[in-house]
């Protein structure tokens, strides 16, 4: 029997900021991200009820094509899950499936920008023929980035993305995001309330399915509504 | 007393060594297990690998080189015997060998032969028992060396260790031994053929007839060893099996991992691999009487010349013999694609198919690879369709609605009923199985770089 993961959340995401969620383990905060692009569409057993509108349309809606969904809404996974192609390869994927260019030069011009955006370019630039899995960790998760850019979607998702890197990895990530949100709207899942406190204009703080406290993340943190959210926070329980 | 009666006493005494050593380690380390180096159970099969190991090894020396040193005994005492030649000497240890038997005991027997025969079977009996004594006694010497061996810092793991390490060395010497003896048997036997046929008209030659007149007085074919058509046959059959089994195999792989729901994979999965299970005889009579009249009468139609028997037939029915061979393993190596490329692939807007073509197919290409390849070597191999549905002409043609044959038919044909191995005829196996087994083996390590260079690694 199924098991119900969410109760009725209700969340507003502003264009061009970062939301964090944060929460203990299990709390739905994944489950709520893999909805926003319909990513729990490819699990069998999985019922989504409600409404989640991009731009004012429902993204359940049978005229919206979840393919186009999810070009617009990318996503980025807590472990790096490069293609085991060539570094160009994997930032091409996504542009060449959706015919976003029309010739080679556009195509490196696109993967030349993912790539810069994705402050990867000097690091790889030499060898763009090699296969994106001999890279380090963090370079993978900053390629897996890029590779999400250069579909240009209006939202990104990341999943954890800092909980397989180590703290210089997880550094550049953060300076990262905090980059991309002047044109991307970015939602992030993470367990590390330090990471969610700077990187984050909002915070969202999930407790066992339910969507305790939605505020601004300095709000949130130095004056919590919620005896749970405080709770959370101080290291109590989660 | 045979060896077998030995071999068994023997597990028995290492079975008690085993308990024996188990026990005398607690008795030494005072019943304390930690004061001991390794757990009681090592130092119990320190003592039963030692007592096992060297009497099977007795064993098995002793059984090779019996009748080698009897035959030897015996005959040498035969009077004449530095007259004889080597083919009497064969002829007199028969006699001799039946005689200890009980058979063709008769008067007429020359004495000596019957002195000779006793002589043997004493000599069996008297080796019998000297093996059953040197095996006890081995067994017993063992026993009591490593007995005393037993002490708390003694390593019994470790010597554990090595003794297996040792045994599985040796048994992964015994299979690239016995790989090694076929191919050299492949090889001289090849060499006496080609002592008699040139490999210039083996290899190029264009016509195959290998009956050859028997006596110079009888009517016959002159014989006629160019192995080009059989080759061709081989490999016409082998393309067209591979045209049906692999498209379909692919496909079907596909969508049992990645399309098929749970349920429907549980089900049609072990029905596929039952198709696996039949055997081939079976699929060879099918071949014979559903297919290849399908095929002639297609070929009629077609205004093309077509025989009862054709290439098309057997490679159709052997290309639906090794589908579950594709599909069973090129689905497991899809299904080990992590999970985590998919929805890489999906996160980025791909459709199904765009991930299946784009990402899936082209990390498990290897595997795939290595599927097709055992179904190539397979339907190399495979006989029993070939006999019966694409006929025994050994006719050089690309014309599937032919009849063709193929190097392993004329292999089993040649082989059939009793034959003299002196003759081209008979001779021409071993050639031709040398010619199948480079191959395969060329196959394969072109196969090998073909993975190496396009394989996607992931993680």
């Amino acid at each position: 029997m199924a098991k119900r993961a969410l109760h009725g959340v209700t969340c507003e995401i502003i264009e061009n900021e970062v939301l964090a969620l944060i929460g203990p383990s299990g709390c739905g905060k994944s489950t709520f991200l893999r909805c926003l692009n319909r990513m729990n569409d490819t699990i069998d057993i999985c019922r989504v009820e409600g409404r989640i509108t991009l731009d004012g349309q429902d993204i359940h809606h049978r005229d919206l094509d979840v393919v186009q969904l999810r070009a617009r809404v990318g996503m980025v996974f807590q472990k790096p899950n490069p293609f085991p192609k060539s570094i160009y390869d994997n930032i091409a994927y996504g542009p060449r499936i959706h015919g976003l260019c029309s010739g080679t030069d556009e195509m490196d011009s696109v993967v030349h920008r993912s790539l810069e955006r994705a402050g990867l370019w000097t690091e790889v630039k030499d060898r763009l023929k090699e296969p994106g899995t001999g890279l380090s960790g963090g370079q993978q998760q900053r390629l897996c980035i890029a590779r999400a850019i250069a579909v240009s979607p209006e939202v990104i998702l990341m999943d954890e993305p800092c909980s397989a890197l180590d703290p210089i990895a997880t550094a550049h990530i953060e300076e990262l995001i905090d980059e991309l949100r002047e044109n991307f709207t970015i939602v992030i899942v993470t367990h590390n309330m330090q990471q969610a406190a700077r990187v984050s204009q909002k915070t969202a703080f999930f407790h066992l399915g339910n969507l305790v406290e939605h505020n601004l993340t300095g709000e949130l943190f130095t004056n919590p509504k919620d005896e749970r959210t405080q709770g959370y926070i101080t290291g109590r329980y989660g | 007393m045979s060896a077998g009666v030995l071999l068994a006493l023997v597990l028995l005494i290492a079975l008690s060594g085993y308990f024996v050593g188990r026990a005398r380690s607690l008795k030494v380390a005072g019943g304390a297990i930690a004061d001991l180096h390794s757990l009681p159970s090592y130092y119990g099969l320190y003592i039963a690998l030692w007592v096992g190991v060297p009497c099977v090894f007795l064993v098995l020396i002793w059984l090779f080189l019996e009748p080698i040193i009897v035959e030897a005994l015996v005959l040498t005492n035969i009077p004449g015997y530095d007259a004889m030649t080597g083919a009497e000497r064969q002829l007199s240890l028969a006699t001799i060998r039946n005689l200890a038997a009980g058979i063709g005991r008769s008067d007429t027997v020359a004495p000596d032969m019957l002195v000779a025969a006793e002589r043997y079977t004493g000599l069996l009996s008297a080796s019998a028992w000297m093996l059953f004594a040197a095996g006890m006694a081995l067994a017993a010497g063992t026993l009591a060396v490593t007995y005393r061996h037993i002490a708390p810092r003694m390593r019994a793991r470790n010597r554990v260790e090595r003794i297996i390490r040792f045994l599985l060395v040796l048994c992964s010497i015994i299979a690239i031994l016995t790989t090694v003896g076929i191919v050299l048997s492949l090889l001289f036997e090849s060499l006496r053929f080609f002592a008699r046929v040139p490999p210039t008209e083996f290899l190029f030659g264009l016509q195959w007839s290998p009956q050859t007149a028997l006596r110079a007085d009888q009517a016959g074919s002159s014989g006629a060893f160019g192995m080009i058509p059989l080759f061709a046959g081989t490999m016409l059959i082998g393309a067209i099996a591979m045209l049906v089994a692999v498209p379909i195999g692919l496909t079907a792989a596909i969508y049992l991992s990645d399309y098929a729901p749970p349920a429907v994979r549980a089900t049609v999965k072990p029905i596929m691999e039952i198709l696996a299970g039949i055997p081939t005889v079976v699929y060879g009579f099918f071949a014979i009487l559903t297919v290849a009249p399908v095929v002639r009468d297609l070929g009629l139609l077609l205004g093309v010349d077509a025989s009862a028997n054709s290439a098309l037939a057997a490679g159709v029915v052997m290309g639906i013999m090794i589908v579950p061979f594709v599909s069973s393993l090129s689905d497991d190596v899809i299904n080990a694609v992590p999970q985590a490329m998919r929805e890489g692939s999906y996160g980025l807007g791909a459709t199904k198919s765009e991930t299946i073509r784009l990402v899936i197919l082209p990390a498990a290409l290897p595997g795939i690879v290595g599927a097709v390849l055992l179904a190539v070597s397979r339907a190399i191999g495979e006989t029993m369709i070939v006999v019966m549905a694409a006929g025994l002409g050994a006719n050089l043609t690309v014309n599937p609605f032919q009849a063709v044959t193929t190097v392993t038919v004329q292999i089993a044909t040649l082989l059939v009923g009793d034959q003299e191995f002196d003759s081209p005829k008979t001779l021409s196996v071993f050639a031709l199985g040398l010619v199948l087994f480079t191959v395969t083996l060329c196959l394969n390590i072109v196969a090998l770089r073909v993975v190496r260079k396009y394989r996607e690694k992931y993680e």
